[in-house]
């Protein structure tokens, strides 16, 4: 068995390596899409300052690129390395989505941003924005696989156990592929990319209309990106609405944390805005209500119902009774291969032997489980409440506030007053910190909400991780600290004074790098 | 069932062929970072070293990627094993990798010259570490890795940190490390002109002597090497774990193959002809040639470890019977049908457009050239 603080170590190192990649994944996606705009106007209309935004926005667009790609390099390895039962346990499906995001999306993305960056004079047009279009092609394609792996662990679709191997197995591609929640998900994750590079675009146009420098080029590139936010911010919420309908139908313990439902009720439901959720006590301080709103949202109904914790834990209860004959009959299995009263055993019980799992994290021996034992892992099953409530909660507001927000700049913009609005451009400065939590609470509420699995109902967590020394994790996740916040240091300083710099600064003679201002006219 | 059998073998090869994938376009790279210092003499002669494999260095990076998806979704018990097995030595190549892009994108845009070179020796560490890595890795594989299995195929490794900085292991690296130069020299001269042009050319003769040697003393001592042995178990076509089986150990076990089938002799020749072949080539300044030659050398080295290895991946020492064997390590029929099936759609697709990126950036890179371009690194 592993050493619990080994797998909250493994945790907590997962959590923070995926959501500091995640910090400069959605400029990525959104951003390539905003140059490929600009170049597009600039290939059809001829118009040079197009060319410049381009280029411009590229500079920025790489220097955020190169640590998106530096901290994805730990993500493709920290699977085997620190999950490795989750691993070989689930590789034969999961590996598939991620093998072919390298072949697919990820030689497209990197080979096409080297010719992007050196082509600008030996390609002719034409040909360079397709190059771009490729760029943002393959980096929206990795989305898409990665995506497909994630939502397995959330729905676990187009798998079976193979008792024979010990593991998973697929069992149908195309159900891996097509499942409700990854094309959900997919949606809703490329989107959010869009949003926030649309708010970075607008947020730092902002900053030179405030003190009145390459005015020109900022005017445009605010109203491209306000345009691109408001259709963005749109699709954002629907499918924010789509994903929480999928999700909540495949996860209800997720979307019994993210309401902070204790109590199963008949329906119509209220929705909870605000309330101050407590896990031990199984119920909620100061809520503040919208009736029908909770039916509305997740059943798409007035008077449907929505399963909450009390009546989650007892179908828990439930199938970890049904689970413990199958884990044992597995061991079986394991000893003999040919045993056939163990293997009708096994199929009789399968469906249910992640919950035979789950309980082996109370009592190791199967034979000596106690009622005890299992109503304390039935309620182990719900995930951490009130990170899930709140930050879903967090998103949502963000959101709306950005939905706001673009529909007011598309329309100053249009009218051609964002400049006279100063309180407006510093509200726009301000708005740049917003998308980037809204992604990162977003995730949490995705993997929080699926605890206590990591691939839900399959595979509890605990039984995932390494078997690892803690002193070894203790060195890991030092060794991550020290390196990531040096990388951020470097990466801000250098963001910032690229900013500061701004579009058309002359060159000095160590002319920097990668310096896309080119001057054409 | 004879058609797993099939597919479990052709994704042993397109393993083989990733590898050599891997260690041609990101070996090459490395190389150059490896001797970025010595041959630019300053800024300007470094800058034009990087500009040679700016355009292409994070795509040839993908090959590393792929390699860990490709073994994930082909070999998931190896990726699984392997990579929490071997946890320090992964975390040290992956911290050393993980500067590379950053020091490429990062490195000229201050013209401050501490700033500049603590990226050099980023770009350095980063070239080097992760090739010695890398032959460290296929040594340990060779002498087998101290790890067993439970019932439920949790893998425990049993090893120390230290022990897999072993002699043979240390002999791998240096192999790996002597061809990524080569290959980054090869590179530089088919690219530059003048002094770093020969600074390459000396690298280049004296990284393929220093290979040959190596890879001479490597294949001597695989003789006496304990090498593994299958001795019973399921037919290969079949589904199976590695619980099933019994392997044995003894000296010289890894020319099993070798003597039954003499005609592989000709893969370790390869490697010895393309390392030859490259440091001709290069004295003879035919650069471009000896890429190519360089290239073939990495495979037959590549090729010699596989067919002394077949059908172990990665042998266990310390319970030899639960080794993992491609028979057993392998993914299912269903998952191994659809990656071939994107496989031989996206490869091809790959060679080609990555050879027109090569194509499009043709041509030497002058110094006058990236003092003026702004777009260079
Ligand atoms: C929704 C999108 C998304 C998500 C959830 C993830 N990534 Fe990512 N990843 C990208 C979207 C992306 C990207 C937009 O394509 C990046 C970001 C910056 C970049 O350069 O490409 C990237 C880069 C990137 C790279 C470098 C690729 C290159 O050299 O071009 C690797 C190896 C990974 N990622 C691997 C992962 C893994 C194993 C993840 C799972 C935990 C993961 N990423 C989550
Ligand atoms: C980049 C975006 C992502 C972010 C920000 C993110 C965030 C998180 C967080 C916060 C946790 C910790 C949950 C906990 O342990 O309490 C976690 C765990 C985990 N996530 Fe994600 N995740 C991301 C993408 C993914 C993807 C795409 C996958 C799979 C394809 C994935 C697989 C996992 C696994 C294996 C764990 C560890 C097991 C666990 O604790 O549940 N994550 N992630
Ligand atoms: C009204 C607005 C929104 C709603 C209703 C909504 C809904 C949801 C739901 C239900 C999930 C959890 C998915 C799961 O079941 O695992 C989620 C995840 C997520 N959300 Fe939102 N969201 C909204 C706005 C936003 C915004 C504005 C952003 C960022 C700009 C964002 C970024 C994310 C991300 C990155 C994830 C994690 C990945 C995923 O599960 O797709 N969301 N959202």
């Amino acid at each position: 068995m592993i050493d619990s603080t080994v797998v909250e170590l493994s945790r907590i190192q997962f959590a923070s390596t995926a959501l500091y990649h995640f910090l400069f994944v959605p400029l990525t996606l959104g951003l390539s899409f905003i140059l490929a705009t600009m170049e597009t106007i600039y290939v059809t209309t001829g118009k040079t300052i197009y060319k410049e935004m381009a280029q411009f926005w590229g500079k920025l667009f790489l220097i955020n690129f190169a640590i998106g790609v530096a901290t994805g390099l730990t993500m493709e390895f920290e699977f085997g390395t620190n999950w490795s039962f989750y691993s070989s346990f689930v590789g034969d499906i999961f590996g598939a989505p991620l093998a072919i995001e390298g072949l697919m999306a990820f030689f497209m993305e990197s080979t096409f941003v080297g010719i992007m960056v050196f082509g600008w004079d030996r390609l002719k047009r034409g040909q360079h924005l397709a190059v771009t279009y490729l760029v943002a092609l393959g980096s929206n394609l990795s989305a898409l696989w990665i995506l497909i792996a994630n939502s397995f662990m959330q729905d676990p679709q187009g798998a079976r156990f193979n008792p024979h191997t010990m593991r998973m197995e697929l069992s149908s591609f195309t159900d891996l592929i097509f499942s409700p929640d990854a094309q959900a998900k997919f949606v809703h994750t490329s989107i959010a990319g869009y949003v926030t590079a649309a708010i970075f675009v607008c947020g730092i146009s902002a900053f030179y209309l405030l003190r009145k420098r390459h005015v020109e080029l900022a005017n445009r590139s605010f109203r491209v990106a306000a345009v691109f936010g408001v259709l963005a911010t749109l699709g954002v919420i629907t499918l924010g609405d789509a994903l929480g309908f999928v999700g909540g139908h495949a996860q209800p313990t997720k979307l019994a944390a993210m309401e902070a439902l204790w109590k199963s009720e008949k329906g119509p439901m209220p929705f909870s805005v605000v309330a101050f959720p407590s896990q031990k006590e199984q119920k909620n301080y100061a809520e503040i209500q919208v009736p029908y709103a909770l039916s509305l949202l997740v059943t798409h109904t007035l008077d449907g119902s929505v399963p909450g914790a009390d009546q989650l834990e007892a179908e828990a209860a439930q199938r970890i009774r049904n689970g413990i004959p199958a884990v044992k009959a597995l061991q079986a299995l394991s000893r003999d291969p040919g045993d056939q009263s163990a293997l009708a055993t096994f199929r009789a019980h399968q469906k249910d032997l992640g919950y035979g799992f789950l309980v082996q994290g109370f009592q190791k021996d199967l034979d000596k489980v106690t009622d005890a034992d299992i109503q304390a892992a039935a309620r182990y099953s719900m995930p951490p409440v009130w990170p899930v409530f709140w930050s879903f909660r967090v998103m949502v507001a963000a959101g709306f506030t950005m939905l706001a927000f673009f529909v007011l700049a598309m329309i100053f913009s249009l009218q051609n007053s964002v400049d006279k609005r100063r309180w407006f451009l510093k509200i726009a400065l301000w708005m740049i910190p917003v998308p980037f939590i809204a992604n990162e609470v977003g995730w949490l509420v995705a993997e929080l909400g699926r605890q206590p699995w990591t691939v839900f109902g399959v595979l509890p967590t605990w039984m995932s991780a390494s078997t690892h020394s803690v002193a070894y994790m203790v060195f890991s996740l030092a060794g991550f600290v020290l390196i990531y916040s040096s990388f951020i240091v470097v990466e801000m300083f250098l963001m910032v004074r690229a900013i500061r710099q701004g579009p058309d600064e002359p060159h000095g003679p160590a002319a920097p790098a990668l310096s896309t201002s080119h001057a054409e006219a | 069932m004879d058609i797993y059998l099939t597919l479990k073998v052709i994704w042993w090869l397109l393993l083989g062929v990733l590898l050599i994938g891997l260690a041609v376009m990101v070996g090459m790279d490395m190389g150059v970072g490896t001797i970025l210092r010595y041959v630019g003499r300053n800024d300007l002669e470094r800058r034009v070293a990087m500009n040679i494999i700016g355009p292409h260095w994070d795509g040839n990076q993908v090959w590393f990627i792929l390699g860990g998806g490709a073994v994930f979704a082909a070999f998931p018990l190896i990726y699984a094993t392997a990579f929490s097995g071997l946890y320090v030595v992964m975390l040290v190549l992956l911290w050393s990798m993980i500067v590379r892009p950053l020091g490429f994108e990062y490195r000229s845009k201050l013209a401050s010259s501490g700033w500049r070179n603590v990226w050099d020796w980023s770009l350095f560490v980063s070239g080097f570490v992760p090739m010695l890595v890398f032959g460290a890795a296929i040594g340990n594989l060779l002498q087998g890795v101290p790890f067993h299995f439970s019932w439920n195929l949790t893998s425990y490794y049993t090893g120390s940190f230290l022990a897999l900085f072993n002699p043979f292991a240390i002999l791998c690296g240096l192999l790996s490390v002597a061809m990524s130069v080569l290959m980054g020299s090869l590179t530089l001269m088919n690219k530059s002109e003048g002094a770093m042009w020969q600074r390459a050319q000396r690298l280049a003769l004296m990284a393929a002597g220093l290979a040959v040697v190596l890879f001479a003393i490597g294949g001597f001592w695989v003789h006496a090497l304990e090498g593994y042995r299958l001795v019973g178990g399921p037919a290969g076509g079949m589904a199976q774990t590695p619980l099933q089986q019994t392997v044995q150990r003894s000296a010289g076990a890894w020319l099993d193959n070798y003597a039954v089938h003499p005609l592989l002799w000709l893969v370790p020749a390869l490697g010895f002809a393309g390392m030859i072949g490259a440091a001709l080539a290069a004295r003879a300044g035919r650069s471009f040639f000896g890429w190519w030659l360089g290239a073939a050398g990495w495979a037959g080295m590549i090729g010699s470890v596989g067919a002394a290895m077949f059908p172990f991946m990665m042998p266990s020492s310390s319970n030899p019977s639960q080794s993992l064997t491609l028979w057993n390590a392998v993914s299912s029929q269903g998952t191994l049908t659809w990656m071939l099936g994107f496989a031989l759609v996206f490869v091809p697709l790959v060679v080609w457009y990555t050879s027109w990126a090569f194509y499009v950036m043709r041509g030497k890179v002058r110094p006058e050239q990236i003092a003026h371009d702004e777009h260079a690194y």
